[in-house]
């Protein structure tokens, strides 16, 4: 088992909504975090990302002026801010896989559906806190590696050039038709 | 190859980089016993007690959501069917969908749910069926005004049933013309409930 220091950590909360913030901090309050920011749509979200410089990023999904996975895109543009790797955890109320693609694709670290639970936001954090995945860049994406781990039954072409995973042969489907049950 | 830079060590491979930042948060986890799935149960139950006794607040909270969902819906008459005006409505509900089974709530998240699907899926707001929208707003308020905490109180879960079935149906009947939304939309749920 791990114990987090929550007392070390520094979090940011980007939520329109006053009531869901005020239940996130006091999870995190209730966890020991002590310092707990708020911000309350993208644009005050990414101008406190820039004041606080915070460890560990949560934020809502559909916010006004720009949403939060509007705000991952810019908070993962390298150079353009002290910390593009900081942990993104979204905690929204899509729930929808192509919703869930489409976050992973923009950077996130994390998602969380609501509605949200003191064990699964305890989770999400204890994941970016203890198992912190190596970043990709690619011409049409940053963010944490979206493979989260390597699946030895996989069958089918490499989709990265020169990676570890190149190793892994595509099984022809009629062998594996042919192959004996 | 890789490269060492102050704050990260980078590995170039053709087509793309795969970065290790130097600085993590794994300082801030110590290891305190041999099985590294097990949870905290203490931390997390510190913030369930530190979330009931915030709870005296919700339903207050409830209401004032059910509120803004009103007013949202009267703009739509007031402002006229646009996309401005529909965006208000659609957060509204979205936010009642995951703050209410946290506030006791759960069938009025239920509903909320039916609502934002409406509100999203109408491929024109001036298309939007207000009365089928105002049956969603009435019956979160009435989940609300009855205290119907749960989520298997009859009544209220044929009267989500209902609205979800006329929402479904509605939107089939929008998107006749469109068999990519029809196929990943327009048919049941897979997903076990």
């Amino acid at each position: 088992m791990y114990r987090i220091e929550f007392n070390r950590l520094r979090f940011l909360v980007i939520d329109d909504n006053a009531h869901m913030r005020r239940i996130v901090r006091t999870l995190l309050h209730g966890y020991g975090a002590r310092e707990v920011y708020e911000a309350e749509d993208g644009a005050a979200g990414l101008e406190a990302f820039t004041s606080y410089t915070p460890d560990i990023v949560i934020t809502d999904w559909a916010m006004p002026i720009f949403d939060g996975l509007e705000l991952t895109s810019m908070i993962r543009q390298p150079g353009a801010n002290a910390n593009p790797y900081v942990p993104i955890i979204m905690l929204t109320g899509h729930s929808e896989k192509r919703r869930v693609i489409e976050a992973r694709d923009s950077g996130v670290t994390e998602f969380l559906c609501k509605p949200i639970s003191a064990r699964a936001l305890y989770q999400r954090i204890l994941n970016v806190v203890v198992n912190p995945r190596p970043f990709i860049k690619t011409k049409t994406f940053f963010g944490p590696d979206r493979r989260r781990n390597v699946n030895p039954n996989y069958v089918g072409p490499e989709r990265r050039k020169g990676g570890k995973a190149e190793v892994i042969k595509a099984q022809p489907l009629l062998e594996k038709l042919r192959a004996p049950t | 190859m890789s490269k060492s830079k102050s704050d990260e060590t980078v590995t170039a491979f053709p087509d793309h980089d795969v970065i290790v930042p130097r600085k993590n948060l794994k300082s801030f986890a110590q290891k305190v016993s041999a099985d590294e799935s097990e949870f905290d149960w203490e931390a997390i139950e510190r913030a369930e007690a530190a979330l009931n006794e915030l709870s005296p607040e919700f339903d207050g909270w409830m209401v004032s959501e059910c509120d803004r969902l009103e007013a949202a819906r009267k703009l739509l008459t007031a402002g006229g069917l646009s996309k401005g005006t529909t965006q208000v409505l659609f957060r509204a509900a979205h936010d009642i969908k995951g703050e209410g089974a946290t506030f006791g709530f759960p069938l009025a998240a239920r509903i909320a749910d039916s609502l934002c699907r409406l509100v999203f899926h109408t491929p024109k707001p001036a298309a939007l069926p207000l009365d089928l929208i105002d049956s969603h707003v009435a019956a979160i308020r009435a989940v609300v005004r009855e205290n119907v905490r749960g989520d298997d109180d009859p009544i209220a879960c044929e009267v989500a049933d209902h609205l979800r079935a006329l929402t479904d149906s509605f939107l089939r009947d929008q998107h006749r013309d469109d068999p990519e939304w029809l196929a990943e939309y327009g048919t049941p749920s897979i997903v076990p409930e």
